[in-house]
């Protein structure tokens, strides 16, 4: 109660606060509308950025620069479509850390199956021979 | 910020100087946590992130038996090569088939603004390319694994290298194929109720609601994942 009191700042406020219906398409407030040059924009990036992964391959980048490439790329692209196009940009924080904080629990998912895929890898090597 | 819900108290007034404060606001009030979006927004979200879980189960699962093989992975550049006027060129076909989503997902963006607009002929008509676009990224893919399926790839072998490429081949593209299928499909369907008009007239729809243009935004929101599934399945199986 308290610190709903500090986060009002306003003594009159109410307490509670109810939200407002969510009226996402009322004739007159539009929602998610953005200018189509804005969409045009983002799709020139996407596709100039999917040539770059594609060229990532076609001049055979190898080895840790191919690793950071494929990943810059794919991240960047991935960045454009859900800010811009899913518009995740204009959300309000509380949504966007609900959708995007729980699959950074993949990374920890995947750090482990690299641990134990290297492990299998290992005993694969010392009891059946490389490359049978 | 036109979609804010009619929160007008000093608390909100105080979101942009402490986004934190936003969330601490948000998530501790009544009713509602996720104020900007409507149920069926968030509960798209709620799906997308699940499905989110479901594609990374099956990339790392890949990761997995790639990094633990002792037989040499086949190579994607060339087993993905198409040979046009007697020119191998690698990865051709994929590339194609990325640039075709993407353009998909262009025209479904155009979509969404066009069905805020109300100008619902050119919403239906961008949903119906969006739609063409997305069963020609799956027609593609039929033609790849007809491809590869003759040269003798199968989810237990192949004339490459190490067994896992074909299970993990089959499984993550035909589970994205199968998303993409079923998006061509909602699609279809909803640019045909907005073609009708039912979201002006407020007919009850197939799910026994009054439609909403927001519609056409939760079906794009939908449609946008595909092709983001798709940024880490370009990247991580055909670009490793």
């Amino acid at each position: 109660m308290d610190m709903e009191m500090e986060l009002a700042g306003d003594t009159t406020a109410p307490a509670v606060e109810h939200a407002a219906p969510a009226k996402s398409a009322a004739p007159a407030a539009h929602g998610q509308q953005h200018p189509i040059k804005l969409y045009l924009v983002v799709w020139t990036a996407l596709f100039v950025l999917s040539a770059c992964s594609y060229l990532v391959d076609y001049f055979n980048f190898q080895g840790y620069l191919r690793w950071f490439l494929i990943v810059l790329f794919m991240m960047m692209k991935a960045g454009l479509i859900v800010a811009i196009f899913m518009h995740m940009a204009w959300e309000r924080l509380a949504l966007v850390c609900a959708i995007l904080l729980p699959p950074l629990a993949v990374l920890v998912f995947m750090a482990m199956m690299a641990v134990e895929a290297n492990y299998t890898n290992l005993t694969r090597l010392i009891f059946f021979g490389a490359g049978q | 910020m036109t979609t804010e819900p009619a929160l007008t108290n000093e608390r909100h007034a105080q979101k942009s100087a402490a986004p934190l404060r936003g969330v601490i606001a948000d998530w501790s009030s009544d009713q509602r946590s996720f104020k900007s979006a409507s149920w069926g927004k968030t509960m798209m979200w709620i799906f997308l992130v699940s499905d989110t879980f479901i594609f990374s189960c099956f990339l790392i699962s890949y990761m997995t038996a790639r990094m633990s093989t002792t037989v040499p992975w086949p190579h994607p550049s060339e087993v993905f090569a198409l040979t046009i006027n007697g020119k191998e060129i690698p990865l051709i076909l994929i590339a194609i088939m990325t640039f075709i989503l993407i353009t998909s997902s262009g025209t479904m963006a155009m979509a969404v603004n066009f069905g805020y607009a109300r100008d619902r002929v050119k919403a239906a008509v961008l949903m119906l390319v969006t739609a063409a676009f997305g069963a020609s990224f799956v027609g593609m893919q039929a033609f790849e694994w007809t491809k590869l399926i003759r040269e003798g790839v199968r989810p237990w072998a192949n004339p490459f290298g190490a067994e896992q490429f074909g299970s993990c081949f089959f499984m993550i593209t035909g589970f994205h194929g199968f998303h993409v299928s079923v998006g061509v499909i909602f699609l279809i369907g909803i640019a045909i109720n907005v073609w009708r008009g039912d979201y002006d007239t407020g007919r009850i729809g197939f799910n026994g609601r009054r439609g909403r243009y927001e519609i056409i935004e939760i079906t794009g929101l939908y449609w946008h994942f595909v092709d983001l599934v798709w940024v880490f399945i370009f990247a991580f199986f055909y670009l490793w």
